[in-house]
Order: structure tokens, then sequence, then C-alpha cells
């Protein structure tokens, strides 16, 4: 587990995986803990945990589709005002913009694709590399 | 009757057959694809089947595991049976609405409403 200093007053954790989603357990564990570690509320813990699990799928199954030889690395900082994390996959990437909405009466049974609609609801703020392999989530503390 | 596998209790109440996760846990660190395929293995075993998954225990939600509910629901549906959820957290429900899933599955508040309803 690597520190990378961001600048003089926080730093950001870095954690590499291979693309297997028991090991992203872990990964959620440590943010999770960073955040409880904050005092972020309940709420936000829940929220987070959801968004970040379907980030780290999302890497694992389309990024480096379901390749173990392939990682995740995920980096995240932690401040008692906002959490921001950012997963990355070793994929080419994708637009998405071009994800078709999962809420529209045509799709609502379709088994995929509510994973970036559930990211959007439940972060502040979500953003995508211009490869589009590589997610930044943010959420902010509400006490 | 009821039996317990893959952290599934199952039982048989009025002709329901009703399925508790009996870990608040299961959802978060069992492989959905297991959870799925037992439960799917259960809605074939039983035509016209009432099945009725009772959330009392469940804290945590994916996508993944609402890509396996509807994937159950068509699964009973093709056997002309009848799915329905309950006992849901509200914090958990705000996910199905989130993602109007709310409007797809019949979801009760209480085990005893959804067995009624039947």
């Amino acid at each position: 587990m690597a520190r990378l200093p961001l600048d003089q007053d926080s730093q950001a954790i870095e954690l590499v995986i291979p693309s297997q989603l028991p090991a992203a357990k872990k990964l959620e564990r440590a943010v999770l803990a960073e955040l409880e570690g904050q005092r972020f509320p309940e709420v936000c813990r829940f929220a987070t945990k959801l968004a970040l699990e379907e980030a780290i799928t999302n890497a694992i199954k389309h990024g480096n589709r379901n390749d173990p030889d392939k990682h995740i690395t995920l980096r995240f900082r932690v401040t008692p005002q906002e959490a921001e994390i950012w997963v990355a996959d070793e994929g080419e990437g994708f637009d998405p913009n071009r994800v078709p909405d999962p809420t529209l009466d045509e799709n609502l049974n379709k088994p995929n694709g509510r994973g970036i609609m559930l990211m959007r609801a439940y972060m502040d703020k979500v953003g995508y590399n211009q490869t589009g392999n590589e997610v930044r989530l943010i959420k902010f503390n509400r006490r | 009757m009821s039996e317990q596998a893959s952290h599934l209790e199952v039982s048989r109440e009025g002709g329901v057959t009703v399925v508790r996760f009996a870990d608040r846990k299961i959802l978060d660190e069992i492989p959905i694809a297991e959870i799925g395929e037992h439960l799917t293995n259960l809605a074939g075993s039983e035509p016209r089947i009432k099945m009725l998954l009772d959330f009392e225990n469940v804290e945590h939600l994916s996508s993944a595991v609402l890509s396996m509910l509807i994937n159950l629901n068509k699964r009973v549906g093709e056997q002309r049976g009848k799915l329905k959820l309950a006992n849901i957290k509200p914090q958990i429900y705000e996910v199905f609405k989130i993602t109007r899933l709310n409007e797809l599955f019949d979801i009760h508040d209480t085990t005893a409403s959804a067995k009624k309803s039947y």
C-alpha cells in the first residue's frame, strides 16, 4: 500500500489489485475504514460503498474484461470534508455518455446497465478521464 | 418445513416459498452468481411457484443483486409463478426507487401482507 503525497495538506492512498472481485472487497474495506475514521455518517458510507462497488465491478468486468492478469488501481483521499476516489482499469476505455438510460421503460427489464447511474445518484461528483478507463468519485461529508 | 443452504433459509409457509437471507452480509460477501443460481433452481423446481424474498437482513445492495433479481423474476414468470419482495429497509428501498425497479417488482412492507396478496 503506497501513500502518494498529492500536496502538502493531503495524501492519497494507492492500492493495486488483480481483476478479481474478492480482492476488490479489500479495497472497499480500506476506503470505508477511512470514511469511518473521518466520521462520515452512515448514509454517506452506504452511498460511497454502493458507488465504489459499482466502479470496481465495472473496471473488472467491462474495463479489464475479467482478465485476472490485468489490474485495478484505486486511489483515495479522505479528509473531514470529502472523500475523493479514483478507480482505473487497464482497458481501452469507453464513452460513458453513450450508456443507455436504465430507467427508461424499455430498459427496466434488462438485467445490466445500472452501475453508472447508481454512481451518479449516490455520489456528489462523478467524472471520467478522456479515455474512459478511470472514474473519479467525490462524496461530501454531511454530518 | 424449512431448509438452509448457501446462507439462505427456505421455508414453506401456507403454500408460499419464503426465502430469507440468513446473514446480513450475504449479499455483500457471498458471490451473487452463487445465490442467483440457487434461487433460480428453486424457482424452476415448482410450476406456478409463489416465491417471497424476505429482505429483513439485507443491508447492502448493488446492481449485481438487482440483475440477479431481474433474472429471477423472469425465471419465476416462465414458471407462471409470482415473485414478491418484502421487509426492505428504507435505505435499500431507495435503490429500487432510484432505478425504478420498485415498479418492476411486487414489493410489500411485510411478509404477512405479501403472503396475503398471492
